[in-house]
């Protein structure tokens, strides 16, 4: 990469010359650079676009490669195995073809996990950045609010709120009646961890020798937290995300799976399983891909959360 | 030690009611409100309604509402013979007083439906913790032994991929291989063809149908937990061994366990004698709420497999509407996670010396 010229004090101290002559770079630039060389983080990432272009190109792929109707039923064509003619992975129980199913599940299950991660984050740097800045009663509100969320079981927590905004009359037919709905759901009720990560970030940066010059200099709240305080947490917040999305997109099955989540006819890799004890003799293809989606899905989230967070770890040297 | 337990105790006030207002204001939102589920009937005129309403109190403040169902309404006069004169003394006595109401889907009393039901969760609640510390542990403590080395690579991967399965999906994958593909390997039949080819491993449930009722004792019955247990400790045996893993590698670093290198003690007993037993301690913090997490964490495991525990109990109350049930649930559940914390901060205190009661 870089000249091997050996500089005197490398030697001694036994670093690379590389991180030497690099010293000039910010964090980012190093951890992209960390970030290129991490194969395995690469492949997840890859494999994460790949899912997603092909998710969102299902309708494409059903009318132009597919050449099926992922709506339509067909009792006759019921559990064909994968392989059969005109249905790549075969088809549901109501004769639905099921590679067509997937990737409209895996459509809504990915925009779910994604945007209710994004809301969440929003939510919980916010939140966050205000207590950990702050502190006093605000942060006591928020402390109260957070202990008291999380000492509720999640899925209960979930469960009751989805059954009483998917069942409230009033909704049904605006955006919150739909799928979507999961999706404020998820993102209103999931910040408590990531307020608490940020706001213990922004508790060890306040007294910071920088914050205090930028205070001393008459520096406004908003602008310390926006110019000093965020750019510093990002990093963390990025690792988060990314194992975030990991877990909504299990959360968010689970709910599917036991019916107080996506709600058929729409698919989601939780709804396609909430039948299945009834596959179990006819079909075990169907049990199968779903559940191995979401493994794969889930497990590169969690790989590139490992991989960011050895990239922009300050103290890894390459 | 008293001191620091009952101050600990102290600030859990604030949470416990910030849970019991919670709840209070989820059940008033649900669609219809608390008397949906009673009045639900089509018959009922609307006065009928107003009437059951007036009597069960809904139409009051919200405060004074949740203070009753806190206290219990003995103190309220209610007009039963609707003559329009309240006469008749309330009967509740508030959830303080463990008075959880009535399931309406069962018309029992909510908390003999649930104490009930506390045994087979704990049964399979405790069979998982129980193989989660004495596999992953061990797991935990050879992984940094040998750290770098395949053993330590591989339980790193697949303590990722078990994080990553749906717990659903791998008690599914489960019920498919033992109830399904391997009868159809072993006795030659299509299942398809066979639907009541007998299974591997029981499919669900606690035990074995007995005709005079009850449960039979443990020992009789160990097929039916293994593979419920197996499904929820998978999670705990990632989670113990990569914890282990880090504070093992954490307890190795510090100076004594140089020292005891240093005098001679052989590799095995500063890794187990100096290291080990150390590396524990923290953790004591994850099994408190562990313990009581194990009262609600199973619910999906138990819906799986047909297990008749809490969780499942509020898993069916929530899908028939029964609040009253939900909300005992959850309200029993936050409460045994926040004592968890409390029972495992003074747990901690008590092992580690250098944590000072003040």
């Amino acid at each position: 990469m870089a000249s091997q010229t050996q500089s005197p004090n490398s030697a001694i101290i036994g670093i690379k010359d590389e991180s030497i002559k690099k010293t000039g770079d910010s964090l980012t630039v190093l951890a992209i650079r960390r970030l290129r060389r991490d194969k395995l983080t690469l492949v997840a990432m890859g494999v994460i676009v790949l899912l997603a272009l092909l998710s969102f190109s299902a309708p494409l792929i059903e009318k132009y490669v597919l050449d099926v109707s992922y709506t339509s039923t067909n009792i006759d064509k019921a559990f064909l195995p994968p392989g059969a003619a005109g249905h790549i992975l075969g088809t549901d129980d109501v004769g639905r073809d099921h590679l067509a199913r997937l990737l409209y599940a895996g459509q809504i299950s990915l925009a779910i996990a994604f945007i209710s991660a994004l809301i969440s984050l929003a939510i919980g740097v916010t939140l966050g950045v205000i207590t950990g800045y702050y502190g006093g009663v605000v942060d006591d509100i928020i402390n109260w609010v957070i202990t008291t969320l999380d000492s509720i079981p999640t899925l209960f927590l979930l469960i009751i709120v989805s059954g009483i905004v998917l069942r409230n009359s009033n909704l049904t037919g605006t955006i919150f009646g739909g799928p979507f709905a999961l999706v404020f759901i998820l993102g209103f009720l999931g910040w408590s961890g990531i307020t608490r990560l940020v706001r213990g970030e922004t508790l060890s940066i306040r007294e910071r020798e920088y914050i205090i010059s930028a205070r001393a200099i008459g520096s406004s709240p908003l602008h310390i937290m926006f110019t000093h305080i965020i750019p510093n947490i990002l990093s963390v917040v990025f690792i988060t995300l990314a194992l975030d999305i990991g877990n909504l997109i299990l959360v968010e099955s689970a709910l599917s799976f036991l019916g107080f989540g996506v709600k058929p006819p729409s698919a989601s890799w939780g709804n396609m399983l909430t039948n299945a004890n009834t596959f179990f003799t006819k079909g075990a293809y169907l049990v199968i891909a779903p559940g191995l989606l979401i493994v794969i899905t889930v497990l590169c989230l969690y790989v590139i959360g490992d991989g960011l967070r050895d990239a922009f770890d300050p103290t890894s040297i390459d | 030690m008293v001191k620091y337990t009952l101050r600990r105790l102290i600030q859990a006030i604030p949470t416990l009611i910030g849970i019991t207002m919670l709840s209070f204001l989820l059940m008033g939102l649900v669609p219809g409100g608390p008397t949906a589920a009673l009045s639900g009937d089509p018959k009922l005129t609307p006065q009928q309604k107003e009437r059951i309403a007036n009597q069960l109190g809904v139409n009051d403040p919200l405060p004074v509402q949740y203070l009753r169902w806190l206290i219990g309404d003995q103190w309220r006069l209610i007009d039963t013979d609707d003559d329009g004169i309240p006469d008749t003394p309330g009967t509740r006595l508030g959830i303080l007083r463990g008075d959880f109401g009535m399931s309406f889907s069962l018309r029992r009393p909510v908390l003999d439906v649930i104490t009930e039901r506390i045994p087979a969760t704990l049964e399979l609640g405790l069979a998982a913790l129980f193989f989660g510390i004495v596999i992953g542990v061990p797991i935990g403590i050879l992984a940094a032994v040998r750290r770098g080395g395949w053993f330590d690579s591989v339980t790193r991967v697949l303590a990722v991929l078990f994080n990553a399965i749906p717990v659903f999906w791998l008690g599914l994958v489960l019920i498919l291989i033992f109830g399904s593909l391997l009868p159809q390997w072993l006795h030659g039949i299509n299942p398809s063809t066979f639907p009541s080819v007998s299974p591997i491993l029981p499919m669900g449930g606690r035990g074995p149908t007995v005709l005079t009722g009850g449960i039979p004792p443990i020992y009789q019955r160990l097929q039916f937990l293994l593979l419920p247990t197996f499904v929820l400790a998978t999670g705990g045996i990632a989670g113990y061994s990569r914890y282990m893993r880090a504070s093992m590698l954490d307890v190795i670093g510090q100076d004594y366990i140089r020292t005891a290198k240093a005098k001679g003690l052989s590799m095995r007993q500063v890794w187990f004698k100096h290291g080990a037993r150390n590396a524990l301690m923290p953790l004591a913090t994850f099994l408190g709420p562990a313990i009581t997490g194990l009262l609600a964490g199973a619910a999906i495991t138990e819906r799986i497999f047909s297990w008749p525990g809490l969780g499942r109990l509020a898993l069916d109350a929530l899908t028939a509407l029964d609040y009253p049930v939900v909300m005992a649930v959850v309200i029993l559940s936050a409460i045994a996670t926040i004592f968890g914390f409390v029972l495992s901060d003074i747990l901690y205190a008590l092992i580690d010396p250098r944590i000072r009661f003040g």
